[in-house]
């Protein structure tokens, strides 16, 4: 692929917990129409590398930089308005809103957030048409009026999918899509994850443990571990490297490498 | 999927999914019309219109706790600060519908200014704090209210006088209408009506607006709301603006209706807790029909309780220890019980209660 300038850049991202370093000055770049994975043990940053781009934890230094603007000051809300779209590892949902009304409130978030109090909701028949849409292809349409607290795990889990994918956002962050989900539940996620991919318009970040979700999904691997990236590549030559073993296996190691 | 009816769009689509709710509406809504000819008398009048005021300034404060989940104890200023508004310019002798129109207009002003700062603080502090820093706003206010006696009277507060059409003497026509003469009285009353109705009918709209859907899902999860690009700082200030932009208009409606304002009649924390409060709790929050019934019951409890514990104590005068348990003094006693039952038996209020029995699934709305 063409160098494009980059949609999504970090620079020297770092951010400190006391003593801690759970990022350590990560830089890297993403092009658009991409999906990257981002592999690493339990720990390494993942989650937390997630939240310093799309802004629920401040940097304590470096940059983020989105569509070429810095953006390491801006505010979640802000952030998402421009265009990141985040799915959470940990299920983060309005619990006692409907399945539908949680969909239907990302499909309107979709519009930015423009203030509208003089208008029925409900005479919005496009978001609700959106919203069924959505809920149709994470299978859920049979439960679109259960609390979203009432659903299981699984569901719970399709459902913080499409929130994100009915924010139409130009960068999908998906952190562990199908952790905890039962075999025939996770295609359903991984399917709509490809779909994304192959439209080649939308670009996506996506940390999976599971090596074959990996080398079937992604064009790019990064590796982070101890807060460090130490490993960034071709799926296939990531996956294989020495590095990755050791990182997986926690085995000591210096230094980034690429393969 | 058709236009929705004339009455579904004034309803805002907010069905009560329940009959026994729907039929309590239907029964408070044609009560309050009517209410003059229903109930003729100085008291069912007083008491009907202390029902409008307090629906109102309920509902309001409905928008900010039950949708918005902002735990405020400061409403009842706002309040205040619309009675005083009316007051303060009619109590100086100049008794026009501009004079009341201006103190409104300063009111709201206030109130907007003061809902917004504390909107923006709330931001900055932890919700605990929040809540006591309106306790401390509202101190604040009833002190100046108190103390500024040249302008606010002081404890003793403002009495004045209404244009003309507002008065009791004045009579829009000669010959009684269903044998009710057509006074001051009744036209003050059918302003307060209407004004009420009116602004409940807009809150409802709000509250199911997009902007409403925002409010409860920041209520829900703010850290989700505001990761789909929901700017929770602009929506929960401005929930708080609107909450208290409509309790000052209750307020004026207060003193419009009693022609006196004072600290302990708009602006005490007896008004916060005995009444919005309580209100709020028992009819059940996040549901602006929830105010609505909670303020009917509280107002017919404060103005009967007491009466009816009369005859009933004096019923039972021959038993032992019955008399003295409903002697009327003990009607705040009787009040608490009631609160305690409700709350226990019905954690989501009466009309939270109603629509979960009617509800097919657990979800809080569609
Ligand atoms: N808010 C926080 N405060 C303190 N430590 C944190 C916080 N968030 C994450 N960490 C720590 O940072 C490290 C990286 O965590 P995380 O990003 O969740 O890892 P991963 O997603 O790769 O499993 C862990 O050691 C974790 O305990
Ligand atoms: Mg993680």
């Amino acid at each position: 692929m063409a160098s494009l300038a980059p949609i999504l850049e970090t620079r020297d991202l770092t951010v400190r917990f006391g003593g801690h370093v759970a990022v350590d000055g990560v830089t890297c770049s993403f092009e658009p129409g991409t999906l990257t994975a981002i592999v690493g043990p339990n720990g390494a940053g993942k989650t937390t590398y997630f939240n310093l781009i799309s802004g629920q934890l401040r940097a304590t230094a470096g940059a983020v930089l989105f569509k070429g603007e810095d953006v390491t000051a801006l505010t979640p809300d802000r952030r998402a308005r421009l265009g990141m779209g985040r799915a959470f590892q940990l299920t983060n949902l309005f619990p006692n809103l409907s399945v539908f009304e949680n969909v239907r409130l990302a499909a309107q978030a979709r519009r930015g957030g423009r203030l509208d109090l003089l208008s029925m909701a409900s005479s919005h028949r496009d978001l609700a048409d959106k919203a069924n849409d959505y809920l149709a292809r994470v299978s859920l349409t049979e439960k679109a009026s259960f609390a979203a607290a009432s659903l299981s795990h699984g569901d719970q889990r399709k459902l913080e999918v499409a929130l994100l994918i009915a924010l139409e956002p130009d960068i999908f962050m998906f952190d562990e899509p199908t952790a905890g989900m039962s075999v025939d539940e996770a295609p359903v996620i991984l399917d709509l994850i490809e779909a994304i991919k192959s439209q080649r318009r939308k670009t996506v970040l996506l940390v999976e443990h599971k090596m074959d979700v990996v080398r079937r999904l992604a064009d790019r691997v990064i590796v982070l571990h101890n807060g460090r990236l130490v490993a960034d590549g071709e799926p296939a030559a990531v996956v294989a490297s020495p590095i990755v073993q050791e990182a997986y296996l926690g085995v000591r190691q210096t230094g980034a490498a690429h393969v | 999927m058709t236009r929705p009816s004339l009455l579904g769009r004034l309803i805002s689509e907010d069905y009560p999914r329940n009959r026994v709710l729907a039929g309590l509406l239907i029964i408070a809504f044609v009560g309050l019309a009517l209410a003059p000819f229903l109930f003729p008398g100085t008291r069912p009048l007083s008491v009907a219109t202390r029902i409008c005021i307090f629906i109102l300034l309920a509902a309001s404060y409905d928008v900010v706790l039950g949708y918005t989940g902002i735990v405020s104890f400061g409403h009842a200023m706002f309040f205040g600060f619309g009675a005083y508004g009316v007051a303060i310019m009619l109590a100086r002798g100049w008794v026009g519908w501009d004079a009341m129109a201006i103190g409104l207009a300063a009111a709201l002003a206030l109130s907007a200014a003061v809902a917004a700062l504390i909107g923006l603080i709330s931001l900055r502090v932890k919700a605990i704090f929040f809540s006591m820093m309106t306790l401390a706003v509202a101190s604040f206010a009833l002190i100046l209210a108190t103390q500024m006696r040249d302008l606010t009277g002081g404890e003793d507060g403002l009495t004045f006088r209404l244009p003309p059409a507002l008065m009791p003497s004045f009579r829009l026509v000669a010959e009684p209408l269903f044998g009710v003469r057509i006074d001051g009285r009744i036209l003050t009353y059918y302003l307060i009506f209407g004004t009420s109705l009116a602004f409940f009918l807009l809150l409802l709209r709000i509250v199911n607006s997009p902007f409403g859907r925002v409010l409860q899902a920041i209520r829900e999860n703010e850290f989700r709301a505001e990761a789909l690009g929901f700017s929770v700082v602009l929506h929960r200030t401005l929930a708080g603006v609107i909450g208290a932009c409509v309790a000052t208009i209750a307020g004026a409606l207060l003193a419009i209706a009693l022609r006196y304002n004072g600290p302990a009649a708009s602006m005490s924390f007896e008004i916060m807790v005995d009444s919005i409060l309580l209100m709020a709790v028992i009819g059940g929050m996040g549901t602006l029909y929830g105010p609505l019934i909670g303020a009917v019951l509280i107002v017919l409890a404060q103005y009967y309780l007491q009466p009816g514990m009369e005859i009933l104590s004096s019923a039972l005068s021959g038993f032992p220890v019955l008399p003295a348990l409903f002697h009327p003094d003990r009607w705040l006693l009787w009040l608490g019980v009631l609160f305690v039952t409700i709350v226990y038996f019905f954690p989501s209020g009466v009309v939270g209660r109603l629509r979960a029995l009617s509800a097919s699934r657990p979800a809080r709305s569609a």
